[in-house]
């Protein structure tokens, strides 16, 4: 069973968000990198772009597949893992810390109760992660 | 949806027992990764690996028209074959366009032996059977089923198959093969692979095939084996720039723009798809198949348009992270005014155009074994 903090929150879609003050930082899930394999390349917005809760934000590619990533609240982008373009394997190796993608400036708190709690997270992924 | 039932393989267990992830692939059940597919793809190009490849048919054709029918069927000159060899070759429509690609075996003075693609048996034995039944005394069997095939690849693969065999490993050349026992299993042992490594395709009986497995695995462990799956088999042959059947080749590809126009030989005589493929070589091909180099940092994948300066100018084949060029690079089909090496490209990624470049390939050296 893949590793899932009890202190982030969740999307259906496998990012997670950790609270930080004012700010959320963003990642994929232990469970999402596990199922891609290993990640070649990570495309991510710049600082200062606006992301959108359930829309897309960048592209994680593993050898094989290409997958959207999608944010889990809406806001500004304020700061990116740059990181990330010479080394995307750490996403796999290390997807709740160094591998982290965006931190964003909520525009919206309500967005984050929508989010899934740790334990309804690992319920989604105990029933395949769809 | 097609429901058929996914086929397995003799070695099924296997892979789920040593944690494989199984996927769908051309109507079988196959391992796509065991640990993951970067560190797959560098211990064959470092050690050994072993891969299951026993979803590819095996055809046999038997008898005093067997070479009739081949020379018949495949592009490449069956005659020069002798008894112990190998010969990669090409299987064409009419038009010069591709049914499949394959291996050709001569097995015997009038017995030969195909391995033809997964996805492509049942298309291909029907394909075979109907257009040599003019051909008088060839016997054909579908052998697919009861042949499993283990390839071997790597710099230590002929001292893990020597070990086991009772012959001569190092003795037997490139695209040549013997008869005989590896860990006590009849095989043949075959020199060939689609690595770009020194290495070996060892058919077995199907029910045999697990016991050859698990003797590959047990004597290997001292040279550093693993199991190596579908992802790092694409990442291999991707970085030889090895055409792979509904990706770069395929019924709307002619064996010549595709690049194989060495294994088409019209001075053999007729076969089908020489007069269209004549004409093609008269003509000059219209596109070809090429390597290519990511500038930008970008993911070129199957079915993504190639363009210059804004033109569409064409379409990658294949495309990949490349472990050992650690490079992103493709293949694909460009106008032929563009397929100069150093020809500057742009691959549209998402909606964006991204620089790419014309480059050499292979994209990694070759280390088969070229003498013998």
């Amino acid at each position: 069973m893949a590793n899932v903090p009890k202190d982030l929150k969740y999307t259906r879609e496998h990012e997670w968000a950790k609270p930080e003050g004012d700010r959320v930082r963003v990642g994929i899930t232990a469970y999402a990198q596990e199922q891609l394999g290993d990640v070649v390349f990570v495309e991510l917005p710049k600082v200062g772009a606006k992301v959108t809760a359930s829309k897309n934000f960048g592209v994680v590619e593993s050898v094989k597949a290409v997958s959207d990533l999608f944010a889990p609240i809406s806001g500004e982008v304020v700061e990116v893992n740059g990181e990330l373009a010479q080394k995307p394997e750490t996403v796999n190796q290390d997807p709740y810390g160094q591998g982290w993608m965006l931190v964003v400036k909520p525009s919206s708190k309500a967005e984050w109760d929508q989010l899934l709690t740790a334990p309804q997270y690992e319920e989604l992924i105990a029933q395949g992660g769809h | 949806m097609n429901t058929t039932p996914l086929r397995r393989t003799p070695l099924y267990h296997e892979h789920v027992a040593a944690g494989a992830r199984m996927v769908p692939f051309g109507g079988w059940e196959m391992p796509v990764q065991y640990t993951g597919i970067i560190e797959e793809h560098r211990t064959v190009r470092s050690a050994v690996g072993l891969f299951d490849v026993s979803h590819m048919g095996e055809f046999e054709v038997e008898g005093p028209g067997a070479l009739a029918a081949l020379q018949y069927l495949t592009t490449n000159d069956v005659a020069s074959l002798q008894v112990g060899q190998i010969q990669y070759s090409v299987l064409c429509y009419d038009n010069g366009t591709i049914v499949d690609d394959l291996t050709v075996y001569r097995m015997g003075d009038e017995r030969y032996m195909i391995t033809v693609n997964a996805g492509n048996i049942d298309k291909d034995w029907a394909h075979v059977t109907k257009s040599t039944e003019h051909v008088k005394d060839a016997r054909w069997r579908n052998a697919s089923e009861g042949t499993g095939l283990i390839a071997v690849q790597g710099p230590k693969a002929e001292a893990l198959v020597g070990r086991l065999a009772d012959r001569d490993v190092p003795a037997i050349g490139y695209y040549r093969f013997v008869r005989g026992n590896v860990g006590e299993v009849p095989t043949v042992i075959s020199r060939t692979g689609y690595t770009g490594e020194d290495g070996f395709e060892l058919y077995a009986p199907a029910d045999r095939t697990a016991r050859l497995w698990k003797a590959l695995v047990d004597a290997g462990r001292a040279d550093g084996v693993a199991l190596i799956g579908l992802g790092a088999r694409d990442t291999l042959r991707l970085e030889m720039k090895y055409a792979l059947y509904g990706n770069d080749i395929d019924e709307t590809t002619n064996a010549l723009e595709a690049g194989l126009g060495w294994v088409v030989k019209p001075a053999k005589g007729e076969f089908i798809g020489r007069d269209a493929l004549e004409k093609i070589r008269a003509e000059g091909v219209r596109r070809r198949l090429v390597g290519i180099e990511m500038v930008d940092k970008a993911v070129a994948r199957h079915g993504y348009p190639v363009k210059k300066d804004g033109r569409a100018v064409g379409l990658v084949t294949s495309g990949s992270y490349g472990p050992s060029v650690d490079k992103y690079i493709a293949i694909a089909y460009v106008e032929t005014a563009l397929a100069p090496v150093g020809t500057a490209l742009e691959v549209e990624v998402r909606g964006q155009g991204k620089a790419a470049q014309v480059v050499r390939t292979p994209f990694y050296p070759s280390k088969v074994k070229k003498a013998g």
